[in-house]
């Protein structure tokens, strides 16, 4: 680069560097740099070679044909396309290419072809990255590779691939060598940007990082134990609920089929999070997650709460978060049970329906035992709604029918063996712990069908639902 | 880096802890083949066989005994029974590879 002097960056590709090749050749001492082929211009005595874009990127070239001047190896003035005036002002020259049109607009530089982008964005921001490279050989299958590395959950796995771990850390303000937690059961500090490998891997979209951070960070706590619910033999994994304007923002589903199939927001947060404590905590199946059954939720499970059409505030205000904020709640979880109640126009009733439902978690005859969620679908939601009944009030009502008979519980009692103690209890005996059992309000518009999802030993013996605040996305 | 058309996104991020090794290296040679278990594998190239039935003379000279297995076809990776096979009952395999 010249200390002092006039500049060009061009491209063959472009009509106006075409239109504006007899100028160029008619600059003392000029320097051209040619983005495509470095034998144009031709007749210019000092053409470089920038097929591979290094001067453009430092000079932040956006626009060919750029014309610039340099003053004590500073870049004093720069003029885009061609302008007549500003280039003979820029160059010192009276007359420039008297016969050419007055002005015509510039081309896009190459450094902002889409086919570069990935090895653009890798070359001028790759060293944020500490993560070790792998290799992929040539004769390997990129996904096969993958599988063979032991990354995968059984499905196939996007390619973290430096460019797509790049675009996915664009999706939060955090740094990438920020830790989020520790993640069990191999006890590692994990970064913000393993996090966005593992939220590549499981397919995720850049905007949703923010929302897979919050969960890493929620499962990583004392309280909701990953670790225990990770290497119990019980079949539940970790499950997400998501709340907040990041559900619309981001295109959650809390709708038809929320706790299914075919949301990609839903399905490939709640698989980061499991591939998280797979791959940099260790956790995998048959090593220390002895699940006896598993569930196929353990693959993923994330749903978002339907805040609008809900009778009660959103599940994350219940539990702290200021309305307004989005959040996520982690908690234990099996696979969701439906429980049908196509009858019950009264809240009374239609809380009995449900409190049946959930007396068979863990086992009908035993009281403190597993938490549990409730689905609330919205056609039973209306029920309480029209009755006016709060989430708490609710909650009393379940409270209250699932006060179970101590003689009906007793090992033995109905002919089966399981059950509490012989008069372990003094009278009746709560199906779940206080705050064992969460409520959310999801689903479809039509089906008078909510879902019971049971969970795992709760309290702090066990694993308890965490909440916590998703960091804003800007 | 390469603008030009090579190969791309051959490269990626370790999701893990990194505490396995990138790469898995070949196991040392053994120094000597007493008391091994040494498996002749006959890919099924025309006269492997005379190149093994030597080495197996070879090696009984040795008192090295050898167990013998064959590919059905040099054209297709070893089928994975093979494979098993020769993983549990050899330590060392010598591969007859080429025509």
């Amino acid at each position: 680069m010249p200390r002092d002097g006039l500049v060009a960056v061009v491209k063959r590709d472009c009509p106006t560097c075409r239109l504006v090749e007899p100028v160029l050749r008619q600059l003392p001492g000029l320097v051209v740099y040619s983005q495509d082929d470095p034998a144009f211009p031709a007749d210019v005595a000092d053409v470089r070679d920038d097929t591979g874009l290094e001067v453009s990127l430092a000079l932040d070239i956006q626009t060919v044909p750029t014309l610039l001047r340099f003053t004590g190896g500073e870049v004093a003035e720069r003029t885009e396309g061609w302008l007549r005036p500003a280039w003979e002002e820029l160059a010192g020259v009276a007359v420039l290419g008297p016969e050419l049109p007055e002005h015509r607009p510039g081309c896009g530089s190459r450094t902002g072809d889409p086919e570069f982008a990935d090895e653009l964005l890798v070359r001028t921001q790759g060293d944020r990255l500490g993560s070790r490279r792998i290799e992929i050989s040539a004769l390997e299958d990129e996904l096969e590779a993958l599988f063979d590395r032991g990354w995968s959950d059984g499905l196939p796995v996007v390619p973290p691939t430096p460019a797509r771990v790049l675009r996915m850390l664009a999706g939060t303000s955090r740094a990438a060598h920020e830790v989020v937690g520790v993640v069990p059961p191999n006890l590692v500090e994990v970064t913000v940007e393993k996090v966005a490998v593992n939220a590549v891997l499981a397919g995720c979209r850049p905007e949703y990082l923010p929302v897979v951070l919050a969960a890493v960070q929620a499962a990583c706590t004392e309280e909701f134990n990953a670790h225990g619910l990770l290497a119990t033999t019980w079949s539940a994994g970790p499950a997400i609920v998501v709340n907040g304007p990041v559900v619309r923002a981001i295109g959650m589903n809390s709708g038809g089929n929320a706790l299914g199939q075919g949301n990609r927001a839903n399905l490939t947060i709640g698989r980061a999070l499991q591939l998280v404590i797979r791959n940099v905590g260790g956790g995998r199946p048959g090593e220390v997650d002895r699940a006896a059954l598993g569930n196929p939720g353990k693959l993923g499970f994330c749903f978002a709460e339907d805040e609008q059409g809900s009778p009660w505030e959103p599940l994350s205000v219940s539990r702290g978060i200021e309305p307004g904020a989005s959040a996520v709640t982690v908690f234990a979880a099996e696979g969701p049970r439906g429980l049908a109640d196509q009858i019950s126009r009264t809240p009374e009733s239609l809380a009995r329906s449900l409190a049946a439902g959930l007396r068979g978690v863990a086992h009908p005859k035993l009281p403190m035992a597993f938490d549990a969620t409730l689905v609330v679908s919205p056609e039973h939601a209306r029920v309480f709604a029209a009755a006016g009944w709060s989430r708490s009030r609710l909650e009393r009502a379940l409270g209250e029918a699932l006060l179970l008979d101590a003689a009906e519980l007793e090992r033995g009692a109905g002919g089966i063996e399981e059950g509490i103690r012989a008069r372990a209890a003094g009278g009746p005996v709560p199906k779940f712990r206080p705050g064992g059992l969460l409520i959310v309000h999801a689903g479809g518009g039509a089906g008078m069908f909510s879902a019971v999802i049971g969970g795992w030993v709760g309290g702090p013996g066990g694993s308890q639902p965490v909440t916590r605040e998703v960091a804003p996305w800007t | 880096m390469d603008l030009t058309g090579g190969p791309r996104g051959r490269t990626v991020l370790d999701p893990t802890d990194e505490r396995a090794a990138a790469h898995r290296v070949p196991r040392p040679r053994p120094v000597s083949l007493d008391g091994l278990r040494v498996g002749l594998l006959d890919i099924s190239k025309p006269r492997g066989d005379v190149f093994l039935d030597r080495l197996a003379e070879l090696l009984a000279e040795r008192g090295v005994r050898v167990r013998r297995y064959a590919k059905p076809t040099f054209t297709k990776p070893a089928p994975v029974d093979l494979r098993r096979e020769i993983v549990a009952e050899c330590d060392v395999v010598i591969e007859a590879l080429a025509d």
